[in-house]
């Protein structure tokens, strides 16, 4: 038999340890606080304090929205485009608006690497629709005069 | 309408609601107290008798749930979903943000009816100030004896930690929580085995909503019969329900169960912006089927939405005012479900995925002639073939508003 399975595992890896596995989702938030998005090496560090190989944390990390394998700006704005939020003249209103604030597409990052634009699902915020985030600070009933505000407020943050 | 008391929603908006002081000076843990002055089996009884049920969505009777762990089992867990993540639904992150101890008594309650000594809370990656309130919550516990070894010398052990999510709609699922906590990707799980026979690493595990936990504290302390006294036969006990879109005052609304409809939307929400009438409601998150005006009187229960062709779902009531574009809602709707498919299973991944694309092109005026038959083809193949509900419910929204707004998708097509 060959001493390798098809995952490339080497035959006769000792059996994960389920509770060291369990700190997966905490390891990759930890990791991903070093560089802002979770670096190759990362992935490897990851892996191998859990007793895993580096494909079975790239699967899980892959799984979930909040960990991202790309560099991000400074500061990410995640902009609801849920029902609530689009019945209340938000949502995809929300988006150009900023988007016009800033020069970019939901998806980029603004050329100083300052700003990234991202549209997300309910922030469960829809009695205060409409709503959007800035890294952990959610912002809700959303006015262009409130963006202007939010968005000038960091741009003048160094 | 009579004036409804908050029970739930008592403590949220004083001042500093979140401390532990506040919630001890207006009588918290007086409920744990009594509990743990209890025989296990008294409170499971309580509860069975109070007839809770389940506020995450499928309204499973909670007692029962708990009955369904084996007593000689030596490991048992609990497990709390706080994935809040129903469009439409806003009440966990409220109550967890601004009345924490609320749900953890009902935790240690729970924990020391069923025997669990470990207890893990699933919270949304998204709710940044949730996780801090829960940690604060759970640090605080430990510092007044109400956690750790030996609980108000009772002799019962409980540890209570806290694990967030990543962004994964899929883990308020029991079994793909109970995946994610595990530390892998949020895939349901086959049932049976159901959690409370083998869930977290394999042992019992009891899954319950943080809303469902916030009741058990008013059920100990005012008793079963307080709670079976409220709501409907079949829906016992008060719902918090999360009133948005074209209304006046969207927000939580703690009800009994068995409230029209009309009164929460139009005495509650106080009714619709600029009297406008209303085209559609979703009642209970974006899962529930939509229903229309005509069906207002319907009391907000588990088997009158039932009846009247929907369900009760997480309580989530969104109002559509007669100006709403429901192709647009409804390709809204459909992209949340395929943005959230964990991709396991072929009906929801795929064809969740088509659905969206002929929607896309609906919105869009450029629908052809076979479309709504091919919508309505998909949705149906998808209904009741999934690994887990969550194909149901993505298809739920598509055929009611085919149903009931089939003129508006038919003025999509391009006629050539």
């Amino acid at each position: 038999m060959d001493a390798r399975n098809l995952s490339g595992k080497p035959a006769g890896r000792a059996i994960v340890d389920p509770a060291r596995q369990s700190m997966m989702l905490a390891a990759l938030y930890i990791a991903q606080e070093q560089r802002g998005y979770l670096t190759k090496d990362a992935i490897h560090q990851v892996a191998q304090r859990l007793g895993l190989t580096d494909g079975e944390v790239y699967s899980t990390a892959s799984f979930y929205t909040l960990f991202r394998m790309e560099p991000i700006g400074r500061y990410v704005i995640q902009v609801c485009e849920g029902l609530s939020c689009y019945l209340n003249d938000g949502a995809e209103r929300v988006v150009e608006y900023v988007s016009a604030k800033l020069g970019i597409n939901p998806g980029q990052t603004t050329a100083d690497g300052r700003f990234s634009l991202q549209t997300v699902q309910c922030l469960a915020s829809c009695g205060t629709a409409p709503a959007m985030r800035v890294n952990e600070q959610l912002y809700e009933n959303l006015t262009p005069a409130s963006i202007d505000e939010i968005l000038e407020r960091l741009m003048g943050e160094v | 309408m009579g004036a409804w008391q908050p029970v739930l929603l008592a403590n949220v908006n004083r001042p500093n609601s979140e401390k532990i002081g506040t919630y001890l000076s207006h009588g918290g843990y007086e409920a744990l107290r009594k509990a743990l002055r209890m025989p296990p089996e008294d409170i499971i009884a309580e509860v069975k008798a109070s007839g809770l049920r389940g506020r995450g969505g499928a309204g499973f009777p909670t007692g029962v749930k708990w009955g369904f762990l084996p007593k000689d089992a030596p490991v048992k867990y609990l497990a709390i979903n706080t994935d809040e993540g129903e469009p439409g639904t806003f009440k966990d992150r409220l109550i967890v943000e601004r009345d924490p101890h609320s749900i953890l008594e009902g935790v240690i309650i729970a924990a020391y009816a069923v025997g669990a000594h470990r207890a893990f809370v699933y919270i949304r990656g998204e709710f940044f100030l949730g996780v801090k309130r829960w940690i604060k919550a759970i640090s605080d516990a430990y510092q007044h004896g109400f956690l750790g070894p030996n609980i108000l010398n009772s002799g019962f052990d409980l540890d209570v930690s806290v694990h967030r999510g990543a962004g994964a709609y899929i883990c308020g699922e029991e079994t793909a929580m109970l995946e994610s906590l595990e530390g892998k990707r949020g895939v349901p799980r086959k049932k049976p085995p159901y959690p409370a026979q083998k869930g977290m690493w394999g042992k019992p595990t009891i899954v319950q909503n943080v809303e469902t936990l916030a009741n058990i504290p008013h059920i100990i302390k005012r008793g079963a019969a307080w709670h079976a006294g409220i709501g409907t036969e079949k829906s016992k006990g008060i719902k918090i329900f999360c009133v948005s879109g074209h209304v006046n005052r969207p927000g939580n609304y703690e009800l009994p169960l068995g409230t029209p409809l009309r009164d929460v939307i139009y005495g509650y929400a106080g009714g619709v912006r600029m009297g406008r009438g209303i085209k559609a409601i979703i009642p209970g998150g974006a899962s529930t089927p939509l229903i229309t005006a005509d069906k207002i009187a319907t009391p907000m229960a588990f088997e009158t939405l039932q009846a009247a062709g929907t369900a009760l779902g997480t309580g989530a009531v969104v109002v559509m005012d007669e100006t709403t574009d429901m192709v647009e809602v409804l390709r809204r709707i459909t992209r949340f479900f395929v943005h959230e498919s964990c991709g396991n299973c072929l009906p929801c991944r795929v064809g969740g995925h088509d659905m969206l694309e002929i929607l896309e092109r609906l919105t869009a005026g450029k629908g052809g002639r076979t479309d709504i038959e091919e919508l309505e083809y998909l949705a149906k193949g998808i209904y009741g073939q999934t690994f887990c509900p969550m194909g149901t419910g993505m298809v739920e929204p598509v055929l009611s508003a085919l149903r009931l707004f089939r003129s508006e998708f038919e003025q999509r097509v391009m006629h050539k």
